[in-house]
């Protein structure tokens, strides 16, 4: 569904990936793993278009994307959901939602809108509950579940999630991973970035481990679970 | 002073300082729709109503086109004023932060003003009131027909542009904008033609400002600058982004500097009002109709 041939970006000067390539088939959960500042989320944005400085390819069902505006990448049905939410701090709940079907407004589908935001509501109760409540005021969990929502509200095909339990309780954690799962399960290709490496790697088809913008390691979960580097450096035994 | 006396001066300052108001709240308006998309002060938009009454002026006077072309035509020519502003001045700012793009626009104003003197010269301009001059007598104070334009003008294009802004998913998309670029961006917003369209609506409602204005107040070249100073305040005494309080924010602003000028002296009107912009800044920093608990999640 998605394959990324030898990417390499740029901030300024700066070479935050070399030569990157990746795959990704239709229905799995892949996971990149990685230390700080090793362009996890850079290479995420290199995909979903917000990081335009790159060379390589970027392929997504068959056709190049890699020089698409990221207003234009969402068309073609690619959600990011962004390192620390990201949300629209100074409008409610349903604004979030509704706006992250912009998409559907503009093709005149706006009737679309209120039957998806009910179907996020069922996955999130909570925000249901707190519907008219401003977005910048919600708890980190709820301002989460809200990036989610809003990134789901377009029906994607592939979804980018960056850090979803960055900042979260073990609880809320397993509650986001779970519902992660459920919309795998429905038909959702998943590509994750995650400082928690024993719930990502226990959860993906596949994951790569990323090292100074370059792919180190990458093997199924269970494998990288059981590699002794792994183990060492991201599972603190 | 007898009191009838006493109260028909009251009313007439009343009416010019409300008369006045509506101007500023105006510009405090198209002031908002910018700062909604992209958190900037357009300093230039004074320029809007300066241009507006001046690009009418040739419309009407010189060109002898009926009333609402030229109109038309003026709200047309200032609106593209706004897109060029965007495109050339603001689009070229090579590290965009809130304060750069101020001083661009601060920079643009003073370049219109500059080529505004040379194409119309020093001279004020003046432009025929809508429905003639004949004053009309309200309980012994006198309003000018071209007042109740410019109050009706503002009331329909401020309820228009809250609707806007606060009901519909465009308006949300563009303040979604200011918001976080990058957000919105990901949910398919075109964050460009949104900042493109907020120059083109603020610099078409200060044209409108400026054609109805006119008629009442002149205008000249270097009126600009002034008209963004109080256009500037009324927006802060309304709250930043808030339309009803821009236009409480103007009509304040008005009343204070009328009934000032009125009883004391018009020496003071314009130290009066900063003293209650100051004092209302004290205990009230976001404005009389702000939202305190949105007013935090913005960068000013
Ligand atoms: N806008 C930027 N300008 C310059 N350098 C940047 C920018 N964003 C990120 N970087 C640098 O690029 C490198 C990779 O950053 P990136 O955010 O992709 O890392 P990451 O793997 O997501 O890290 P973390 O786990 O901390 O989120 C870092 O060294 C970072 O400092
Ligand atoms: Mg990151």
């Amino acid at each position: 569904m998605l394959s990324i041939e030898g990417l390499c970006a740029y901030y300024g000067d700066l070479e935050v990936l070399n030569n990157v390539s990746l795959t990704l088939k239709q229905g799995q959960i892949v996971s990149i793993i990685g230390a700080n500042g090793a362009g996890k989320s850079s290479f995420l944005k290199c995909i979903s278009g917000l990081i335009s400085k790159k060379t390589g390819r970027v392929i997504f069902e068959g056709n190049s994307i890699t020089n698409f505006s990221a207003n234009s990448i969402v068309k073609k049905g690619i959600s990011h959901v962004l390192e620390g939410r990201q949300l629209f701090n100074h409008l409610d709940v349903i604004d979030n939602l509704n706006l992250g079907a912009y998409l559907f407004f503009k093709r005149g589908n706006s009737g679309l809108i209120s039957q998806r935001r009910d179907e996020v509501f069922d996955l999130f109760p909570i925000l249901k509950e707190r519907s008219r409540q401003i977005a910048g005021t919600l708890s980190g969990g709820e301002q989460q579940m809200l990036a989610i929502g809003r990134a789901i509200m377009s029906t994607p095909k592939l979804l980018l999630l960056d850090e979803p339990s960055l900042g979260l309780a073990p609880l809320i954690v397993s509650n986001i991973f779970s519902i992660i799962e459920n919309l795998n399960q429905k038909g959702t290709t998943i590509l994750l970035v995650e400082q928690n490496a024993n719930l990502a790697l226990g959860i993906s088809d596949f994951s790569y481990v990323f090292e100074s913008g370059r792919i180190k390691l990458q093997g199924t979960g269970q494998e990288l679970l059981g590699n002794e580097d792994v183990k060492k450096a991201y599972l603190g035994h | 002073m007898d009191s009838a006396f006493f109260f028909t001066y009251f009313l007439q300052f009343v009416i010019s300082g409300i008369t006045i108001g509506s101007i500023y709240a105006m510009v405090a308006v198209g002031f908002n729709i910018i700062y909604n998309v992209t958190e900037i002060i357009n300093f230039a938009q004074g320029e809007f109503v300066m241009l507006g009454g001046l690009i009418m002026v040739i419309f009407y006077n010189k060109l002898d086109l009926p009333i609402l072309i030229a109109f038309l035509m003026t709200v047309i020519v200032v609106a593209m004023i706004g897109l060029l502003i965007d495109q050339i001045v603001i689009k070229s700012i090579k590290q965009p932060t809130v304060l750069t793009l101020i001083i661009g626009t601060i920079a643009t104003s003073i370049l219109l003003k500059g080529a505004a003197m040379f194409i119309w010269g020093k001279n004020p301009y003046d432009l025929p009131a809508f429905s003639g001059r004949e004053a009309i007598n309200f309980f012994g104070a006198v309003i000018q027909p071209q007042a109740l334009w410019v109050i009706g003008i503002l009331v329909v294009v401020v309820g228009l542009l809250s609707f806007f802004f606060e009901k519909s998913i465009i308006g949300k998309a563009m303040r979604a904008c200011s918001d976080n670029q990058d957000a919105a961006l990901l949910v398919g917003i075109s964050v460009k033609r949104m900042i493109l369209l907020s120059f083109a609506l603020s610099a078409a409602i200060g044209a409108v400002a400026g054609v109805i204005v006119t008629p009442i107040a002149l205008m000249e070249y270097d009126r600009g600058a002034m008209l963004a100073v109080k256009g500037f305040a009324a927006l802060i005494l309304g709250g930043l982004g808030s339309f009803p309080g821009a236009v409480i924010g103007g009509l304040l602003l008005g009343l204070i500097e009328a009934l000032v000028a009125g009883y004391i002296s018009s020496g003071y009107k314009d130290a009066f009002a900063l003293a209650v912009l100051l004092i209302l800044l004290f205990v009230r920093p976001h404005g009389i109709l702000g939202n305190p608990t949105v007013a935090k999640f913005k960068k000013f």
